[in-house]
């Protein structure tokens, strides 16, 4: 070639440097998750391998997360790089404290479903895909909460959403294909609005990483300009969409009661909150001066989904629909502390997004149990459960207490953060819609203790007389639906009576994108 | 250049809210096709319309000479092609089941998994 002999300094524009060992942990949720979906999707035929090899590589997740963790803690925010570009021009994956422990709590609760599917999958399901698309599933999850790149954002939204297609539609029943419908089309109109707001953002910046955008933001000196509010306006919509967030949130409680209890479980466990954390990362990190502009209506939004979840929770009859609305409620909470957005408030929504994650899923799976025992998700049908199992009993009153925010268990410490950032910012009308709709749920919940567990027997009999439907303990002794149950029971406890570590490290996830130095310094280097 | 293509969005967008309002799926997802392109042609605007500029750099140069078109937003626009395209295949094979399990194609009308008559939870305590 004729400029061959010009030699060129590539290290204006790659990274010279090796990526260290450690480092290639950033990648690597992403990476075993996409093997591993591939590698199930092969074996598909073979019902017996699935689940082992999705346990297997789920496994390996969590190790990978936890190993992420740990570093992320001792070193601080890390970055790398696709093709060694360096950014902005190469694809950044960020790991920061709030990305990973989400991730790492998602990757949790991803092991434990798939230990549940195990039973609760019958070899239809895992012939259809369950596995692959579980582990596909995380392959988006685990990608949106560490990647650096707001396009790079919309394309795992996609792939966790074509997965929860997928899983969604797992059974084909009426219910399901109803469901599906509705949850298919608005969510895709929700990434539709998220990819809109990312065009226009790139041409207004012409940069879509995240730490380059935060500074180019904050470097615009009026925040709040008329393109700038369009944008963020369109995110809002986009993320509210897919958070559940009210008024936009009528595809939730339509769909989430259709699929197998264990894909309601993984939905309710993760996919809103996906969202929520997108609506953090895009809000409080990339636009802040869009945020405080938009705080008064982020109040009135998390007000309305608080109280429609709780309300709508109250209105059911039905225990997975109750659930559903529950996931709505919590939403609501999380969208307070961005409403507020001091460091209090966001430490506050991630702690709730953390607690919200492990007790949706277990609410799900014990509902799951509920199903197995008594034959039926409807209050009327069910009843004398606390006869046939007092410590199940005993956990769904735990997982109750947890989801109404009650001490001692996990959903209190979150509450007293966001009650107490509410208060301090002056919002004292959202601190106490926090605490109104937390009774809602308390109400809405001991209900369905209440009718499921303690009275005797179902409607029609009478009273401690008729326990014929209800399966005995003992008939469903297998390890796999008992083992996640007690695993995010466990975790629950363990938060709600030790708060102070996970304070900690939520506290430094949520000074990282509302002081996003370090951040910015870590992609950038030493700026 | 800009304009005339930013008014072409404005009026694609306009045709898809317009057919997403409607109750009929078919409708809907001809509408959720609509938006895809108009989300297409956004992205493909941002990046600035340049014509016949090739994209080459003169031996002699590390940059080019003169400005050329950004290729990163047709880079966004392939990939958000290929997403939306997959997406809308299936969504119409799910229109379709759903068309042929619930027999009908109206939105109002698919109520099976949200009963219109559905009970009332129990009263009181």
């Amino acid at each position: 070639m004729a400029g061959s002999s010009v030699s060129v300094d590539i290290s204006q524009a790659m990274a010279v440097a090796p990526v260290s060992a450690g480092d290639w942990l950033i990648v690597a949720p992403s990476i075993l998750t996409l093997l591993g979906g591939s590698l199930c999707l092969m074996t598909r035929k073979n019902t017996q391998a699935q689940p082992k090899i999705g346990l297997i590589f789920l496994v390996l997740l969590v190790a990978a997360n936890i190993g992420l963790l740990a570093r992320v803690l001792d070193k601080g925010v890390i970055t790398m790089v696709m093709g060694n570009w360096l950014p902005p021009f190469g694809i950044a994956f960020t790991a920061d404290a709030l990305g990973v422990t989400l991730s790492t709590i998602a990757s949790i609760v991803a092991l434990c479903a798939a230990l549940y599917g195990s039973v609760t999958i019958d070899n239809t399901g895992r012939r259809y895909g369950f596995y692959p698309f579980l582990l596909l599933l995380m392959t988006g999850v685990s990608g949106a909460f560490l990647t650096g790149d707001v396009f790079n954002l919309y394309v795992w939204f996609e792939v966790l959403l074509i997965s929860s297609y997928g899983l969604l539609v797992l059974g084909n029943d009426r219910p399901q294909l109803d469901g599906s419908v509705k949850y298919g089309i608005l969510n895709l109109i929700g990434t539709n609005l998220f990819l809109i707001a990312t065009g226009l953002l790139y041409g207004m910046f012409g940069t879509l990483n995240m730490a380059d955008l935060a500074t180019k933001v904050a470097a615009l000196e009026n925040g709040a300009s008329g393109t700038l509010a369009t944008i963020a306006a369109l995110y809002l919509l986009a993320f509210a969409m897919k958070a559940a967030a009210f008024p936009v949130n009528f595809w939730l409680p339509a769909s989430y009661h259709t699929p197998n209890i264990v894909v309601s479980a993984v939905f309710a466990g993760l996919l809103t909150k996906v969202g929520v954390y997108a609506l953090i990362r895009v809000f409080v990190l990339i636009l802040p001066g869009s945020r405080a502009y938009m705080a008064d209506l982020i109040a009135l939004v998390a007000m309305g989904t608080m109280l429609s979840g709780a309300m709508g929770a109250l209105a059911q009859g039905e225990v997975r629909r109750i659930l559903g609305y529950l996931v709505i409620a919590g939403i609501g909470s999380m969208l307070a502390g961005v409403a507020v957005g001091s460091t209090l408030a966001i430490s506050g929504a991630i702690f709730y997004a953390v607690h919200s994650i492990i007790v949706m899923t277990a609410l799900y799976m014990a509902a799951g149990v509920m199903m197995l025992m008594g034959g039926s998700y409807r209050l009327r049908e069910l009843g004398g459960l606390y006869q046939a199992s007092p410590a199940f009993a005993a956990v769904f009153l735990v997982l109750g207490f947890t989801v109404s925010g009650l001490p001692p268990f996990s959903g209190f410490w979150p509450k007293v953060m966001l009650v107490d950032a509410a208060i301090g910012d002056g919002r004292n009308w959202l601190a106490g819609v926090i605490l109104l709709s937390g009774f809602l749920t308390t109400l809405a919940i001991g209900r369905v203790w209440i009718f499921a567990f303690w009275r005797g027997g179902p409607e029609g009999t009478a009273d401690g007389t008729s326990t014929v439907r209800i399966s005995p303990i003992g008939q469903l002794g297998s390890a796999g639906l008992w083992l996640p149950l007690g695993i995010l029971t466990a975790f629950v406890v363990y938060f709600g009576l030790q708060p102070e570590g996970m304070m900690q490290v939520v506290t430094r996830g949520a000074s990282g994108v509302v002081e996003p130095l370090g951040y910015v310094r870590s992609v950038f280097g030493g700026l | 250049m800009e304009t005339g293509l930013s008014i072409l969005i404005g009026v694609f967008f306009t045709v898809s809210v317009y057919l997403m309002l409607s109750k009929e799926l078919v409708r809907m997802l001809l509408g959720i096709a609509i938006l895809g392109n108009a989300v297409n042609l956004l992205i493909f605007t941002a990046g600035r319309l340049t014509r016949e500029v090739p994209p080459l750099i003169p031996e002699d140069l590390y940059t080019p000479a003169v400005q050329t078109a950004n290729p990163l937003p047709q880079a966004l626009v392939l990939t958000a092609i290929v997403i939306s395209f997959s997406f809308l295949a299936f969504l119409l094979v799910l229109a379709f089941r759903a068309y042929q399990e619930l027999g009908t194609d109206d939105a109002n009308e698919m109520r099976v998994a949200e009963p219109a008559d559905e009970q009332a939870p129990p009263q009181g305590y």
